[in-house]
């Protein structure tokens, strides 16, 4: 019984999946010239991450310390919103309080 | 004074020399007072190669904290934390952690998380190949007790935080919207076209493609949520790679 | 392993992939890192399977650390036989430099003295390399910053001997002897007299920085710019001795537009059609 009650609503839920999908994945070769499009235009896409290098460089590293310097990037535009519950912010920040040495 | 170290040990002495101030010992250059600047070519390629691989991983990352601090963090990582292998595509998997307990960002909660996202998209940039399904392979009567194998690269993603919202931001074209609280969930997945999809989900979803992952049948996964968002996203980027219906092949 | 075609090359830079398919045949073979196509799968296996299928390929190892006192990583050597016996590279290169230490990779080229013991030990791993591989590789002169007072051989001496030893082939960098002659003052064209020109199966080409050091100048190899005039003279000396010989424009930081590229290896090609031209008068 169970089993015949659910079998409609899968059926029904699988077709508006294919419905909702649209056109099946196209074939690779097709499409792998939109992906390097893409990525030329400096969108976040096929990225592979970090490379080899066998060539040296003269850029010189800032020699600053982490622990002198400030994060100053995209970070200071970040508002963490409160919790669901409204009450407490991150729970990582609020250990980190407590850890603070009393003043 | 001609010292003629064994090759272990000259290598040693350069390899601490990297990560010190001075030059090793038993170099030589036209002028010997140039050694230090002549070394420090060395030393220089090393840690710049290093971080550019750093930022080339983690690139939202390098955003969220700027490009000198990211710069000086990267040092301290790299000296904890070097490659392990000439696979450079491979390294980073413990930087989200060692952001976790940087003293310096503990007021940025949100960057570990963030950092394993962009760990995890790497991986499903690299991840093996497999094709999907053509859809009528799903056309089964006994649907409820189908398995579907997943792309490899296809995998789960979730924080507690609203790092999904904050990678999204990061993104060319994204619209800076205020940030919804968290936990966040994301389905993360290579398509057939190679590139890599960071998907927002809804929990339910997120429970639906769990039991999917770990091989439960459609009909199991059913029993958590409505499973058509989930079905929609596996067929509109081609994650379905195999079907099992149970019966004896 | 068939043999790489004796005319200009480029490094393959993954922004360039549509470029070079929408001109097949506009560039005689490509070069890529093999350690930047040891992931399981994605763009990177199909961009490069693409790229196979139209032109001839050389696969360079910066990996190995064949210059390192410890042996070689077994584990690496199995991923290179994988892509070898996938991709079926007309030639294998990899450096007279070691880049691990322990378990750490550093990601640079590093530099070794040149004594009876650096010769011993690469060679015993040049020998593994060849039989893992199943094939002759060619080993490359590095650029190098310092030099060991402990060297008891001349860089074109320790590779002579080493070529003898082992059967290797050598990837001759004129980039490489220009930058070191450059910081260690001697005479690039004294290097090439006493360079064992016979073994060479690829020349490598590149553009580096300058420096200045208070005694002159201390050049950087960048593969950041184009070949400097002094490189091309270089160049085209050694073509007059050996003939036409596989030559890779290598340009790998600030990579500019495929176009860029393609002029470096059209000036190649000029040298070598001269250099074909003197040998067949020569004849």
């Amino acid at each position: 019984m169970t089993t015949k009650s659910l079998a409609l609503p899968l059926a029904a839920s699988l077709a508006t999946a294919l419905t909702l999908a649209g056109g099946h994945a196209h074939a690779q070769s097709a499409t792998m010239e939109k992906c390097f499009g893409i990525s030329l235009a400096g969108a976040n896409d096929c990225a592979a991450g970090p490379g080899t290098t066998c060539s040296g460089t003269s850029t010189v590293d800032y020699q600053g310390n982490a622990w002198t310097l400030v994060a100053a990037g995209t970070c200071t535009e970040i508002e963490l919103p409160a919790m669901a519950d409204g009450t407490a912010r991150m729970g990582s920040l609020e250990e980190l309080d407590r850890d603070l040495p009393p003043a | 004074m001609l010292h003629d170290p064994s090759h272990a040990k000259t290598e040693a002495a350069f390899n601490a020399a990297l990560w010190g101030p001075a030059p090793p010992a038993g170099l030589t250059a036209p002028d010997a007072n140039e050694i230090a600047q002549r070394f420090k070519v060395y030393r220089n390629n090393v840690q710049h190669s290093l971080t550019r691989a750093l930022a080339a991983r983690f690139p939202v990352i390098e955003a969220l904290v700027g490009p000198a601090f990211f710069t000086a963090m990267a040092r301290v990582y790299i000296a904890q934390s070097p490659p392990q292998d000439p696979v450079m595509l491979r390294w980073g998997a413990s930087f989200a952690g060692f952001l976790d307990g940087f003293p310096p960002v503990a007021h940025l909660p949100f960057l570990g998380d963030v950092a394993r996202l962009e760990y995890v998209r790497g991986r499903a940039c690299h991840a093996a190949d497999a094709d999907p399904v053509a859809p009528e392979v799903l056309a089964v009567a006994d649907l409820e007790s189908l398995r579907l194998t997943l792309h490899p690269s296809a995998l789960l993603f979730t924080s507690p935080l609203p790092a999904v919202q904050i990678w999204q931001s990061h993104q060319t074209g994204a619209a800076r919207a205020p940030l919804l609280p968290g936990p966040d969930y994301a389905l993360i997945a290579r398509q057939p076209d190679f590139t890599v999809i960071v998907e927002r989900i809804e929990p339910d979803t997120f429970a639906v493609l769990s039991s999917l992952c770990d091989g439960e049948t459609l009909g199991f996964a059913a029993g958590k949520a409505d499973p058509t968002p989930a079905l929609t996203l596996l067929l509109r980027h081609g994650l379905i790679i195999d079907t099992d219906t149970g019966a004896p092949r | 392993m068939s043999q790489l075609p004796h005319t200009s090359g480029l490094g393959f830079k993954p922004e360039h992939f549509h470029d070079i398919m929408v001109q097949p045949g506009a560039v005689g073979f490509f070069e890529v890192h093999a350690e930047n196509y040891m992931g399981d799968g994605g763009a990177a296996h199909a961009m490069l399977t693409a790229l196979r299928a139209d032109h001839a390929l050389s696969l360079h190892g910066v990996g190995l650390s064949i210059g390192g006192a410890q042996g070689l990583n077994p584990a690496h050597l199995d991923r290179l036989r994988k892509l070898i016996d996938r991709y079926q590279p007309e030639s294998f290169s990899e450096h007279l430099a070691w880049s691990s230490h322990g378990t750490a990779w550093l990601n640079d080229l590093l530099p070794l003295p040149y004594t009876q013991e650096t010769l011993t030990t690469i060679c015993t791993h040049i020998d593994q390399v060849q039989d893992r591989l199943g094939c002759r590789m060619l080993l490359e002169n590095p650029a190098t910053y310092v030099t060991f007072e402990n060297s008891t051989w001349t860089e074109t001496d320790f590779l002579t001997e080493i070529t003898r030893r082992t059967g290797c082939g050598l990837l001759l960098d004129i980039n490489n002897v220009f930058v070191s002659a450059t910081n260690h003052r001697f005479d690039a064209r004294a290097y090439l007299a006493a360079f064992p020109l016979a073994a060479v199966g690829e020349i490598h080409l590149a553009g580096h920085d300058a420096e200045d050091l208070p005694s002159g100048p201390l050049l950087i190899d960048s593969h950041g710019a184009p070949v400097a005039d002094p490189v091309w003279a270089l160049y085209a000396a050694v073509l007059e001795q050996t003939g036409p010989l596989p030559t890779l424009i290598e340009w790998d930081t600030d990579v500019p537009d495929f176009a860029t590229l393609l002029s470096e290896a059209a000036r190649a090609k000029t040298v070598l059609a001269r250099a074909k031209g003197g040998q067949s008068r020569a004849a």
